[in-house]
């Protein structure tokens, strides 16, 4: 089986990996980039713990070949927190307790930040839908909302 | 399985059309790469089509929109001439799945994945949308309905794939709308569905319409008799409840952990009517 060389964007820097076309990107990301904060939960697409942006679009990492990232712009949870300083959003998630295992926090951030970037004054219905692609068993919901909603409080005022 | 992204419509033919094996197209992904992981879908060849030249354009055509195959479900809600003229062919895309299921999925994928329960292929079929496909011999154009043939089949020759689909123009006083029956609000398939388009004259009767239901038999159904019940009425109860009479004598649903024969049957008619009164609504009939 011959590999696939692909080069594309990921949080800002331009990376280089071979990949076999079965290849996931998350299986990339985990194992050969040491890039392991999206997490895979089913794999199939239901729980949105591998959420990453390509192109500025939410996906389901584990749904997207990695050879197919060629050329295009990845975002990941790595590339969330400014250094040392962590996003509203991952700051917010620390202060609600909005996470127990965190199997499937960096998925609700990564989603959470792009559902910002396109409405930065969502209802709460609205980021209930916006978020019905990203389960957790351990929280029951309520204070990943809760933080989410104040988040989006903090980042309009700033 | 081999991995490979033509950048053109004859490349991508080429490739498929010599494939001695099994070949795949790669759209969105959102049921292959479940396929592959599943061992469902063995191809030896997998055709990306994401990098064509225009494959994710919308573009205004002879007043109605033609879609690229590989233009997702968030990109086509965003699309705000395409919401204003089928409404009930993008609501019924934007069911499928969750945020990130619809940053990749498209109407193409769904209709050529030919499932009975596709939420876009009754609303397609309702808005008379035509598939361009793009085959070894050139390119043709089919009638939506004429693609699903039995559930996870397709009516595509070899080497052939949907590279767009036209949302026709519609005339003034016509809209069209899409429902489906789920147990929960959110990321579920459909248990039963239905979508409508009409058009009303300027006295307010409907002068076309047709109706298309769901996850009710091997593949959607075109119910014409469905269709005449509101054609020459001004959609009164009695037109509607005829209309919804003929979805559920049409359908020929199986039981199955999602739903028995007798609930489909009552739910299609339900949902029918539903559906025929918001896009009477949408259309301009005084609510």
């Amino acid at each position: 089986m011959s590999n696939i060389h692909v080069t594309t964007t990921l949080n800002g820097d331009q990376v280089e990996y071979l990949c076999e076309p079965q290849e996931t990107l998350l299986d990339v990301m985990r194992d050969r980039l040491d890039m392991t904060g999206a997490k895979e939960g089913c794999g199939s697409g239901d729980c949105g713990a591998c959420s990453v942006t390509m192109n500025g679009r939410l996906v389901c990492s584990c749904l997207v070949l990695a050879a197919e990232a060629e050329g295009q712009e990845v975002e990941t949870i790595e590339g969330m927190a400014d250094g040392e300083t962590l996003h509203p959003l991952q700051q917010k998630f620390l202060d609600h307790a909005a996470l127990q295992c965190g199997i499937c926090t960096p998925g609700f951030l990564v989603a959470a930040k792009a559902l910002l970037a396109k409405n930065p004054d969502p209802t709460e219905t609205e980021v209930r839908y916006w978020l019905a692609g990203n389960l957790c068993r351990c929280t029951g919901y309520d204070k990943i909302i809760n933080a989410v909603m104040d988040a989006a409080a903090e980042m309009r005022g700033a | 399985m081999r991995y490979a992204a033509p950048t053109s419509i004859s490349e991508a033919t080429r490739l498929l059309a010599a494939e001695p094996g099994q070949s795949q197209i790669l759209a969105g992904g959102s049921d292959i790469l479940v396929q592959l992981k599943a061992g469902l879908a063995e191809p030896d060849l997998l055709v990306d089509i994401k990098r064509i030249d225009g494959i994710y354009d919308i573009t205004s055509e002879d007043g109605g929109y033609r879609i690229g195959a590989a233009v997702s479900g968030a990109a086509l809600g965003e699309h705000a001439g395409v919401k204003a003229l089928w409404p009930g062919v993008v609501e019924a895309l934007e069911l499928i799945g969750s945020t990130q299921v619809q940053g990749r999925a498209t109407m193409a994928g769904n209709l050529c994945n030919a499932s009975p329960a596709a939420d876009s292929v009754p609303a397609m079929i309702a808005a008379q949308a035509i598939a361009r496909i793009n085959g070894p011999d050139g390119e043709r154009d089919c009638p939506v309905q004429d693609i699903p043939v039995a559930p996870g089949r397709n009516s595509l020759a070899k080497g052939e794939f949907v590279t767009s689909i036209l949302l026709p123009a519609r005339p003034a006083n016509a809209s069209d709308a899409y429902l489906r029956f789920i147990p929960r609000t959110e990321m579920d398939i459909a248990v039963v569905s239905a979508g409508v388009s009409l058009a009303l004259d300027d006295n307010g009767i409907c002068n076309e319409a047709h109706v298309a239901i769901g996850a009710v038999a091997a593949t959607v159904l075109v119910v014409e008799e469905a269709a005449k019940c509101l054609i020459g009425t001004k959609l009164d109860d009695a037109a509607i409840d005829a209309m919804g009479a003929a979805c559920s004598a049409a359908a020929t649903p199986i039981s199955d952990k999602r739903g028995t024969v007798e609930f489909r049957k009552d739910v299609v008619a339900v949902l029918a009517k539903r559906v025929a009164k918001i896009a009477h609504t949408r259309a301009g009939a005084p609510s």
